[in-house]
């Protein structure tokens, strides 16, 4: 819960008018970048070890993977109509556009957790092979983050409701989900391309 | 119900830890009675544990470090006292199933205990007042970072009661630490500690590295920073590139025991030198995120007591900054005797070797300050200089150990103990007590008692010598770290010497707890009261306040001119307090429960995970999530201390200056 | 030329170490091979070259401290003087010089003293092969040449090189026999090699130098080095032993066992070494001389990953 933007500045005074909450989000997230990548190290080493059982190219569907990937980039633009409409300072599309891009998420990680499921009934569960829990691990930490987003939106949408205008605090919290969810983006093109296609052909 | 907990978990058949937990239970019953008796709960629970001003927060790393050192110290003197004994058939009075479980938590609880808290306390207190602002950057992130330190801690000490503590040393190499070879409760134990604090550890990195970027007083450019700020910054940085690191591999062992995946099992494909590169990658930049503070100690120190300023400043920060890339850079080190090629040894050794020169070129520049100074032997100073000697020979064997052929036989020997003890307490610990005889009057208000301070120098220094000499030998003769008995006659005599020494060092430590008794009992003298806030004369900016600062640390946040700010307005008459205003209302963070909650949750979660009780970590869960999300909602996090208020306070420091001052 | 002054500091070395350190017996720095010489000819001129600074540097912080302290009025005192490029010139210069010697050095020994590299011998003395298991918690010495193995006792021929290839079957440990010089890691599924001789007779004492758990502290074992004919004396009581080590036998060994005491095995099956290797890498072994990797095929490759 380490992304929760609930944190104040103390003693800014006449020299220090920005807050440094989406700065400090962004080095945040920068650490965060240091857990995928030593995520996909893990993978590039273990990506070969199939002890037996099935690779990636006998698991991996093309189909479902192009639908979530959609999904995800699609709710990265209704995310910056969002964005949009809160420098607007107009709230009840701010909170439609919240709303959408939670449920195009809110699809991504039902499409993740079915694969996944899929995938544990045909016994190619995170237990079968080093390669398997490479590959479980790393999907799942960016479907474990996408999911803490969702939450946030939802927390957002929450406290918009019935206000009338975004006061700097908000509009800070609001800018640091866009960041946190287009970074989710930018992972999820590197899990495709790293870990799927790379991986069927 | 309880998951794997039933009442066989607790040791009722272990003598030591039986009366180890009344002594607890007696001390803490004790100490809760008497805040009950003095009625000062609302005190703590409004001025400390809720707190997020930074300089309460630093005490309570402190205290908490102190803690820590105890647990710590208690069991490497019972290590010492078992090698002392279990020799030639004596078995030693410490069974191998608990004598492992004490060397693993000594080293885990004085790296991340002891060594991590006291750095982060020393970082709270100093660079907000050095850098001239009024707090961090954010308030309620540092509480929440202690309260998640605070409660690992709890986590670790709650397995001396309750089940057990990991039994594969404080890295946890696997296989050993995989379920396969250590089913029990120890290494859920130790993962679960690390990763909470790893929380708390993360924040504060990210909360410091944003601080000094963002939150310096007007004027005090990159290279007007002091280097204590300096060695907090760069250590920010280890600690955001390298505790992600830790995180995902011991994470990635938590999946190998929980979920029985095969990141590092010795089947199905695992590869346990995977997770040797992963904690090495953290684990040698946490070395020099423990060590650069200290050299940032001594650096504010040495000028201090020498009355100069520091020699080759500009030297000091590129060294600073060329030891935090080059940190990176010689993880492979640590297991050289892997049977990786000779070029990859000779790769990484280089590297090594070649930190040695930004290292070496500090002690030069400390060496130089002092030269044509005049020296006042201030306690602080003792640490200094027994630093400056035990480190230097501590950095020569470090090097030696660098060369990987010399490291083919001293690779897990107690000659590496000795090394490693030799710049961890030579370096790391030496300089936090400095720093702590040095910063202590600007925290409290009163000075540190002088004599017991020297002496519990003499004492540790005397018996870190006593303690690890006799360990690079037997380290020579082929002695290995981690045996519980032995049956070679060439090793005994020095294990009984190490042992005298372990003696000594608990002497340096019962010093150090008198001297702070003393301290606090002769708070109220006036030859030890620090009136005018620079009782050294000091050269940065947290010399300009009132000692203890107010809560705002600066009622006009000062401008900087020059390195070594306050030494600068001093000399040319500047009054860097702007005395007398005009005052403005400060906007300050209100205190909060929510770091305290969020952290008590984790504690709930992460011993119901230990202990697969699967529903009370659910609570745990939801409990910081629900708290996240309130907070999150709170709108009453910040308030204003008018300008009247301001003005009361500052006049009345000012008042106090003008009468020392007419004395 | 470079060697020559190599071997003087050594000669050096050797001197004042023998000061030092006189009346106590150091097993790293007394050995009894040439790798142990090699690591301790390199230890003691490491050691001179880094106390050219080192012991300036104690002296000099000492005096320092000493001569400018506050009683001491006539000393000099600066209390603006921080900076001169002469001293940064020399406090940068002469460590690093150093450090460009050391990593020559380094350089030199990581390939000289590469525990993989074979060994030089006489003519006409062939190498022993030795294979090493680490087993929770005691050492497997297979004799592939011979055909036998032992436990816990490791008996070479003196002035011999000796091929050791090593696993674990069980956690890591690190094979390390010291008055012989280098240690290597022993890991399940990997074969890891190491290559030391013996010079003289004696009795040395090996030892795992990696923390293996429980029974780790009595993980050690005897070294035997003696001559080519009590070496071949030594190898016929093994064979006279009443034991084998089989897929049947192996096992039983194989279960964790604390201060095992030495057993000797007469018969070991061709193969049991490869065999352990490959039950962590689905069955393939690497071979040593080609990099290849071959499938196993072995009554033991059914055997269970553990017991």
């Amino acid at each position: 819960m380490a992304h929760d933007t609930t944190v104040q500045t103390a003693g800014h005074d006449e020299h220090h008018h920005e807050s440094p909450v989406v700065f400090g989000f962004w080095v945040y997230l920068m650490t965060d970048c240091i857990i995928f990548g030593s995520l996909f190290a893990t993978f590039a080493v273990l990506r070969n070890q199939f002890n037996g059982g099935p690779s990636g190219h006998q698991l991996f569907e093309i189909s479902g993977l192009a639908i979530e990937t959609a999904l995800l980039l699609i709710s990265s633009i209704t995310y910056g109509f969002g964005m949009i409409a809160a420098h607007k300072n107009e709230i009840s599309k701010v909170i439609m556009w919240l709303g959408v891009t939670f449920l195009l998420g809110l699809g991504f990680v039902g499409l993740e957790v079915n694969e996944f499921a899929n995938m544990i009934h045909e016994g190619a569960g995170p237990d079968r092979s080093a390669f398997l829990s490479a590959f479980f691990t790393l999907v799942a930490t960016h479907g474990l983050h996408v999911t803490c987003g969702l939450i946030w939106i939802v927390t957002l949408i929450v406290q918009l409701m019935g206000t009338t205008a975004i006061p700097e605090r908000m509009m800070n919290k609001l800018t640091c989900l866009s960041l946190f969810w287009h970074f989710l983006d930018i992972v999820w093109i590197c899990v495709f391309t790293y870990v799927y296609l790379a991986s069927m052909v | 119900m309880l998951g794997r907990l039933s009442l066989s978990a607790i040791p009722f058949d272990v003598p030591i830890l039986v009366g180890t937990f009344a002594g607890v239970v007696i001390i803490g019953l004790a100490v809760l009675g008497l805040i009950t008796y003095l009625g000062k709960w609302g005190y703590l629970w409004k001025e400390w544990f809720t707190s997020v001003d930074h300089k309460r927060l630093a005490v309570m790393y402190i205290v908490l470090a102190l803690v820590a050192l105890f647990r710590g110290f208690a069991d490497a003197i019972m290590m010492r006292t078992q090698l002392a004994l279990a020799y030639a058939g004596n078995p030693g009075y410490l069974p191998p199933h608990h004598y492992d479980q004490i060397f693993s938590a000594h080293g885990t609880i004085m790296i991340f205990f002891l060594a991590m808290a006291f750095m982060t306390g020393l970082f709270n207190f100093v660079v907000p007042l050095q850098i001239g602002a009024r707090d961090v950057a954010f308030p309620f992130l540092n509480n929440l970072s202690f309260w998640m330190t605070a409660i690992a801690f709890i986590l670790v000490n709650v397995s001396l009661f309750i089940g057990e503590f990991s039994q594969c040393g404080w890295l946890a190499y696997p296989p050993l630490s995989e379920s396969q070879f250590s089913p029990g409760v120890g290494v859920d134990y130790y993962i679960w500690a690390i990763q909470l604090s790893g929380v708390g550890t993360l924040l504060t990195g990210v909360n410091f590295f944003v601080t000094i970027v963002k939150m310096r007083a007007p004027g005090m450019t990159w290279m007007k920073m002091p280097v204590f700020t300096w060695t907090a910054f760069c250590a920010s940085i280890l600690i955001m590139v390298s505790f992600p690191v830790l995180t995902v591999a011991v994470a990635l062992l938590g999946l190998d025991r929980y979920f029985g995946m095969h990141f590092f099992t010795n089947d199905g494909g695992g590869n346990q030198m995977m997770y040797l590169n992963l904690i090495w990658a953290w684990g040698h930049p946490e070395v020099y995120i423990l060590v650069i503070p200290a050299f940032g100690v001594f650096s504010e120190v040495v000028p201090a007591f020498s009355k100069k300023p520091l020699f080759g400043y500009g030297t000091m920060v590129y060294a600073t900054c060329a030891i935090m890339v080059l940190s990176f850079l010689v993880w492979v080190h640590h297991f050289f005797t892997m049977g990786a090629g000779p070029d990859v040894n000779a790769f990484f050794g280089i590297a090594t070797m070649v930190i040695s020169i930004p290292t070496g070129v500090k002690l030069f520049n400390w060496m130089f300050t002092m030269y044509k100074g005049r020296i006042e032997y201030h306690a602080c100073m003792y640490w200094v200089i027994g630093f400056m000697v035990t480190f230097t020979i501590g950095g020569m064997t470090g090097v030696m150990m660098a060369i990987p052929g010399a490291d083919f036989v001293l690779h897990n020997s107690l000659f590496l103990i000795a090394h490693f003890h030799n710049v961890i307490i030579g370096g790391v610990y030496f300089g936090y007590i400095a720093g702590m005889n040095f910063w202590f009057p600007k925290v409290m208000g009163f000075k540190m008692n002088e004599s017991w301070g020297i002496r519990a120098f003499w004492f540790w220094f005397v018996g870190f010598y006593f303690a690890f000499v006799p360990l690079y030998v037997v380290g020579f003769e082929g002695m290995t770290r981690r045996l519980n008995h032995y049956d070679n006659p060439a090793w005994y005599p020095w294990l009984l010497v190490a042992e005298v020494g372990a003696v000594l060092i608990l002497l340096g430590i019962v010093c150090q707890l008198t001297q702070l008794y003393v301290t606090i009992r002769d708070r109220n003298l006036p030859q030890n009261r620090d009136v005018t806030g620079d009782p050294w004369n000091g050269r940065s900016l947290e010399w300009s306040t009132s000692s203890p600062p107010p809560i705002y640390n600066f009622a006009i946040v000062p401008h900087v001119h020059e390195l070594d700010a306050f030494m600068h307005d001093k000399e040319n008459g500047i009054d860097t307090r702007c005395a007398g205003g005009p005052y403005e209302a400060i906007h300050m963070p209100k205190n909060t429960a929510a770091g305290l909650l969020v952290g008590g949750f984790s504690l709930v979660f992460g011993f119901a995970a230990v202990w697969y009780i699967w529903w009370l970590a659910a609570i745990g869960l939801i409990g910081v999530i629900g708290t996240v999300i309130a907070r999150s909602a709170n709108k009453d996090i910040d308030y204003y201390i008018p300008a009247d208020e301001v003005a009361r306070i500052e006049n009345e420091h000012s008042r106090k200056l003008m009468a020392q001052a007419a004395e | 030329m470079k060697n020559k002054l190599l071997a003087r500091m050594a000669r050096l070395g050797g001197l004042s170490s023998a000061l030092l350190l006189a009346g106590c017996e150091l097993d790293v720095l007394d050995p009894k091979g040439p790798v142990g010489e090699g690591v301790k000819s390199l230890i003691l001129t490491s050691t001179i070259a880094m106390l050219i600074v080192v012991v300036p540097t104690i002296i000099l912080s000492l005096y320092f401290a000493w001569h400018y302290r506050q009683s001491n009025t006539s000393a000099e005192y600066l209390p603006k003087w921080c900076h001169s490029n002469k001293i940064e010139l020399i406090i940068w210069g002469v460590p690093t010089l150093i450090i460009i010697f050391l990593a020559v050095i380094t350089y030199q020994t990581c390939h000289s003293l590469d525990p993989y590299k074979p060994l030089e011998a006489e003519a006409n003395t062939k190498p022993l092969h030795v294979e090493v298991v680490a087993l929770d918690w005691k050492w497997l010495f297979i004799y592939p040449e011979q055909g036998i193995a032992t436990v816990n006792q490791l008996a070479i021929p003196v002035n011999t090189p000796i091929d050791f290839v090593i696993t674990s079957d069980s956690v890591m440990n690190s094979f390390f026999i010291p008055r012989l010089g280098s240690m290597i890691y022993a890991m399940a599924g990997m074969q890891t090699q190491l290559h030391l001789l013996a010079s003289e007779p004696g009795d040395y004492l090996g030892e795992s130098a990696n923390y293996s758990g429980r029974g780790f502290s009595d993980m050690k074992f005897r070294t035997l080095a003696v001559s080519g004919d009590e070496f071949n004396a030594w190898v016929e009581k093994v064979k006279s032993s009443s034991e084998q080590l089989d897929a049947q036998t192996y096992p039983k060994l194989a279960a964790p066992s604390e201060a095992n005491p030495v057993e000797y095995f007469s018969h070991v099956e061709t193969g049991m070494f490869d065999t352990i290797v490959a039950k962590y890498n689905n069955g393939m072994v690497m071979d040593k001389k080609t990099g290849q990797m071959l499938q196993m095929q072995s009554a033991m490759s059914d055997m269970n990953m553990k017991e």
